[in-house]
């Protein structure tokens, strides 16, 4: 087989090799979370607590994202504000910011 | 109103979290709204074989403790939109769960899923009680092997006794045995049990068999439930069981492991 190692160099990663890659990346941030509180909860609910001396929101207008990497990580925060006419239903803006990385 | 289905077998390392992951990605490929929770509280996993470990950012117990909605500790898969994932703690102790809580997240899911999938921890404890505890249905995933036929005989009783079905005296909660990791090799020369064999111990009505597979490994190495994999037999074998559990009858066929012809072992990827 390895006479066919050649070809398969030039291929996608094996199977393996993303297995221990996943793992080193979320490990590492595993480790890191580990020492200190599970500080998004309280992140949201500071942020929400922020957003609410100006405009009406609820939690459930809030959306986080995250998507951690292995140099950077991003967290995305999606608050869904009401339109103009705070009395109609549908609310017709979003705002949306990537927020912090680290 | 969504049927709510415990992945199940009180010995570790069996395969309850490769199949969670597969019978939910089959039954979303099959139009279902299906949601797969991790009831594994302190060592998640399900993240990881459904490829969604670095997008975690609430979790189950979050839920149950008000820290965050439910819609926002849901996952929605990347590859099919029916399915979701609910992960659970990697830093939090098994007490955070309540039956209570427990019973509002799932009372709140199934309104909008037709498939709740729980996945159990090993052992008969706290997580894997709960687990259980509110399902219409199980899973029970056994292997040809005597200690794990045995403790599958335990989760037996377990659900016949210990479930809310149970103690409200309404329909048992009704059970399907899952047999994986089987090779129908080494049972043809005698060296591991029959299907028959396991059926007549546990007497509990089969819902496929899935083959020892290298495929398996493949796909928890890349995040991929293994039912995608359609060209593999573990991956046929899954997506059988999955048309069972929707109720359809298919005939049983016993996968032997992959042969691949000359032309295809040469030309075989790594991934």
């Amino acid at each position: 087989m390895t006479l066919f190692g050649f070809f398969r160099r030039a291929q996608a990663p094996s199977s393996a090799q993303t297995a221990k890659e996943r793992l080193q990346i979320l490990l590492a941030h595993e480790r890191q979370d580990r020492s200190g509180p599970d500080y998004l909860p309280m992140l949201q609910k500071e942020i929400l607590e922020v957003i609410k001396k100006y405009v009406q929101v609820t939690s459930e207008k809030v959306a986080v994202k995250l998507e951690r990497g292995a140099d950077m990580s991003t967290l995305e925060i999606d608050i869904e504000l009401p339109g103009p006419q705070t009395a109609s239903a549908k609310p017709a803006a979003a705002a949306s910011a990537p927020a912090f990385a680290r | 109103m969504a049927k709510i289905i415990v992945i199940t077998s009180g010995k570790g390392g069996v395969g309850k979290t490769t199949s969670t992951a597969a019978l939910g990605a089959g039954l979303a490929m099959r139009g279902k709204k299906t949601v797969v929770i991790d009831f594994d509280v302190g060592l998640r996993n399900l993240d990881m074989i459904m490829g969604c470990e670095r997008r975690v950012v609430f979790d189950f117990i979050n839920v149950i403790q008000g820290d965050a909605k439910l819609n926002q500790a849901l996952i929605k898969d990347r590859r099919l939109p029916d399915l979701s994932i609910l992960p659970t703690s990697q830093t939090r102790d098994k007490d955070a769960l309540t039956r209570g809580g427990v019973e509002k997240v799932l009372e709140e899911l199934r309104n909008d899923f037709d498939y709740i999938i729980c996945d159990s921890p090993a052992g008969i404890e706290r997580g894997a009680h709960l687990a259980m505890y509110f399902a219409d249905e199980a899973v029970v995933v056994t292997n040809p092997e005597v200690s794990s036929v045995r403790d599958s005989d335990r989760v037996l009783g377990l659900l016949s006794s210990k479930t809310r079905r149970a103690e409200k005296g309404e329909d048992p909660v009704k059970p399907h045995l899952l047999l994986t990791r089987y090779d129908a090799a080494r049972v043809a020369k005698g060296e591991m049990m029959k299907v028959e064999d396991v059926l007549e111990i546990l007497s509990i009505p089969l819902l496929g068999i899935i083959p020892e597979s290298p495929t398996v490994l493949r796909a928890s190495n890349v995040g991929t439930p293994v039912v995608l994999d359609e060209s593999s037999n573990a991956g046929t074998a899954y997506a059988d069981a999955v048309s069972r559990l929707m109720g359809e009858q298919i005939e049983m066929r016993v996968l032997g492991r992959e042969r691949r012809g000359l032309l295809q072992r040469l030309l075989w990827r790594t991934t």
